[in-house]
Order: C-alpha cells, then structure tokens, then sequence
C-alpha cells in the first residue's frame, strides 16, 4: 500500500499552502479595501435592491470567477467528486443561501476572518456551523446511509 | 483602484480556495464524517489562513484608513442573537449535504461542475429570499 493512502501528507500541505493564501487574501483585502472578505457578505451585497458599493463586490466575484481558469492553465485542475443528487444540491444550496445571509457569514466571513480578527460572535458562528456540518454529516452517511 | 484590487484579490482567494483542495465537496465532508474516514485537510486550511489572517487584521485594526484611502469596515456587532445561531445552524446543514459553502461553489461553478451550478442557484435564490424577506419587513 502506497503511503499517500494512509496518511495524505500532500493533502495536508496543499491545504496549508491553500490556506496561506487564503489567508493572504482576506488580509489584503482588509488592508487595501477596508473590507472584510466574506464571501456571502459579498455575494449577498449583489442582490440587495440598494445602489452603490457594487463595483468592487463584482470584481471580487469575478476575481473568484477566473482563478479556476487561469489555474487549469497553470497546473490543471484538480479532480472533484459531488456525490449529492439534484434534489439533495437544491436543498442545500437554499439552506446555505438563506442561513449565511441570516447569520452574516460563512466560512470565509465568520469562519477565517472573523476568528482572524477575534470576535467572539465569529466564533460562536462557526461553532455552530461546523457542529451542524459534523450532526449532518452522522445523520446522513452512517443513520440514513445516504 | 479599489475594484482593480478587489479583483486581484479574488483571484488569490480563488487559487487558494482551489490549491487548499476546498473546491471538491468529498474533501470538506470527509473533514465533517467524524465517524467515518476522517480527513483533517479543511483544518490545515483553516489554520493557514487564520495565521496570516490575524497578521492582517491586527496591522487593520490600527489604521482609521485602507492603504487606499478606503474606509475601514471592521464589523461592529458583538450580539450572539437568534439570526446569528439559527443562521449559522441552517448554513451548517446545508454545507454538510452537500460539501460546498459560498466561496468553493462559485469556483466550482466556473471551473464547469454543472453540480455546482445547480447548487449556486440554489444559493442565490435562498440569499435572494433573504433580501426580499428582509425588504417587506422594512
């Protein structure tokens, strides 16, 4: 057996070094905008009826966007797999749509920049949400067997 | 010049988002499937970027201005009310369904995952009910 089966070091670092830029990103965002990079907070900045403060919001998003094109050229993209069905992506896609907006973030928002800037709200945030993913996750793979 | 270094930095959350392994779902519910083959890659990316995030926010939180002359909009509320938790339960559920949350699904979607399209409709009609809920109560 292939070490990388048991232990997928290069996972762990792919995910540091993707983190590290992440991390980049909502630092420099923070520093040169005076915003705060959520995603759902960006997003959802679109869809209000209220002018103004769109353009920078668009970039981003288009930013976000491009990033998978220039890198399948770069490297190529790495494989996926999306194992929910049709009915399952629907539901959840509403939950996440409705919950962030609700909650005023997500991972991006609460979840790295919130815990980067230590609010306590944040934390809370992404408690919550990760302790729904974990309870999810049981109920749908080992009770339901999805 | 503010829109010119929003896209910029987008395009670097997105490299990240995409080199962190974030954008394939199997990879975020391993990391939620506690009893199952636990895969802890979302933790190493969560701790990356809180590293180098706290840097930044510590430098922001010094500064009334953006190195662009922007306003700094540091997030002002401390309350943990029922928008909040409730909230962040329903997004909570859907992540684990699915595996994807805001940023990764926008990738996805543009990388040509027509699974993901379906998901960001979805999201952005739930954010979309979100805004149209909130402007009747106004």
């Amino acid at each position: 057996m292939n070490p990388s089966d048991v232990m997928p070091i290069g996972d762990y670092l792919s995910g540091l070094a993707g983190g590290l830029l992440i991390g980049s990103a909502a630092a420099l965002l923070i520093l040169l905008n005076g915003r705060i990079a959520g995603i759902s907070g960006i997003l959802g900045g679109l869809l209000q009826a209220e002018k103004g403060d769109k353009m920078w919001r668009a970039l981003f998003v288009l930013g976000l966007l491009t990033a998978p094109f220039i890198y399948r050229f770069a490297f190529g993209l790495p494989a996926v797999t999306i194992d929910a069905g049709t009915v399952e992506l629907i539901i959840a896609g509403l939950l996440v749509g409705l919950g962030t907006r609700y909650a005023s973030g997500c991972t991006s928002g609460h979840g790295v920049c919130g815990i980067s800037r230590g609010s306590i709200r944040s934390l809370a945030a992404t408690l919550t949400f990760m302790a729904a993913g974990f309870i999810t996750v049981y109920l749908t793979r080992h009770v339901l067997g999805l | 010049m503010l829109s010119i270094s929003a896209f910029f930095v987008g395009l670097l959350f997105g490299f990240g988002l995409i080199l962190s392994g974030m954008t394939d779902p199997a990879k975020v519910i391993g990391f939620l499937d506690l009893a199952g083959a636990w895969n802890p890659t979302l933790a190493f990316v969560m701790g990356g970027a809180i590293v180098v995030g706290s840097a930044g926010f510590a430098l922001a939180k010094k500064r009334q201005r953006s190195v662009l002359g922007a306003p700094m909009q540091l997030p002002k509320a401390t309350q943990l009310d029922k928008r909040l938790l409730l909230g962040s339960l329903a997004f909570g559920v859907g992540w684990g369904i699915a595996g994807f949350c805001p940023g990764p699904a926008i990738v996805s979607a543009a990388a040509g995952q027509p699974k993901a399209w379906l998901f960001v409709a979805a999201m952005l009609a739930g954010m979309a009910l979100y805004s149209f809920i909130e402007s009747r109560g106004k």
